[in-house]
């Protein structure tokens, strides 16, 4: 290799103005031993770019097919609610009974309601009976006492 | 896409993608997480990855974006902690007789450089790219790149003077 144009590159070098062929050339250069001494003094920076390029990465990286279950389960989940949604149907309002009956089937209810009432009280009138035991019953458990 | 298919595509530039990360963020322990994200970023791509026309150019403009977020964001307080002990070579006895290490200095001088050109530098004097990549990259023009890059290694080699001529021990 001709010293004067090794002199040459590196002026090249700094100017930027050289090719990678050229940084090659220049990097083989200063991993030999016969350097001239008066560019001893760039070694260190060839020699450094030359070993920065040695460095690996030798972490593990993780790469699992991981899947997003939570997307789809909130995916899901909105679907869900949104079918819930649609398919809602308020409660609807009371109905009166004017709105389900006429008139005269709301009167003939009435009427079957005051007969059923009338037979009810006829009932509850033989509960006085009762009352009249009860009575005496109780006579009869005080004197006990 | 199987995980084999993708460890082949990945595998030829993950140490380039380090080495950048590594460039930025000074600290190996950063690097090596800064390129795991990287790597986990484009294996949830995976479907995607074979439409990009260069997966490498691609990767590496994700480290290089994903680092200079991680410089700006407070996470990387810590780091500042990191670079300012480069500044001060002086004072330890540890740091001198790292100092003694000359290849050593060099990258300890790359650390001080400014982003940009700490970038230029890795990307053209490390990784051997051309500066066509490099434009595409770093979306820069190419007087750009030559002046960062020159600049670059100019200060490199005033400050390797420095130490040369000075001398540590």
């Amino acid at each position: 290799m001709e010293l004067h144009n090794i002199e040459k590159l590196i002026e090249k070098y700094f100017e930027a103005t050289t090719t990678v062929a050229d940084e090659e050339m220049l990097k083989a250069y200063f991993s030999e031993d016969d350097i001239a001494p008066h560019l001893e003094q760039y070694a260190p920076l060839f020699n450094y770019l030359s070993k920065a390029k040695e460095e690996r990465f030798t972490k593990q990286v993780p790469l699992k097919p991981r899947r997003d279950y939570l997307k789809w389960v909130s995916v899901a989940a909105i679907a869900i609610f949104m079918v819930g949604v649609y398919f809602y149907q308020p409660t609807p309002p009371p109905v009166t009974l004017a709105d389900e009956y006429t008139q005269e089937e709301i009167e003939s209810a009435k009427e079957a309601f005051a007969l059923l009432a009338m037979n009810f009280n006829k009932g509850t009138e033989q509960l006085y009976h009762l009352e009249e035991f009860e009575k005496t019953t109780n006579k009869f458990l005080t004197k006990n006492n | 896409m199987k995980q084999t298919e993708f460890l082949n595509i990945v595998l030829p530039f993950k140490d380039k993608l380090f080495r950048m990360a590594k460039r930025l963020l000074v600290s190996t322990e950063e690097a090596e997480d800064a390129t795991q994200e990287i790597l986990i970023k484009l294996w949830s791509k995976k479907n995607k990855i074979e439409s990009y026309n260069n997966v490498e150019a691609f990767a590496m403009t994700m480290t290089k974006n994903f680092c200079l977020d991680r410089l700006k964001s407070k996470q990387a307080s810590n780091l500042k902690l990191v670079h300012s002990n480069y500044t001060d070579s002086s004072t330890s006895l540890q740091s001198e007789l790292e100092a003694k290490d000359s290849i050593n200095w060099v990258e300890r001088i790359m650390a001080e450089l400014p982003e940009q050109q700490k970038m230029v530098l890795q990307l053209r004097d490390v990784e051997q790219y051309e500066y066509e990549e490099i434009e595409e990259l770093l979306d820069m023009k190419p007087t750009a790149i030559r002046v960062a890059l020159s600049r670059a290694r100019k200060t490199v080699r005033k400050k390797l003077m420095e130490k040369h001529n000075y001398g540590i021990a």
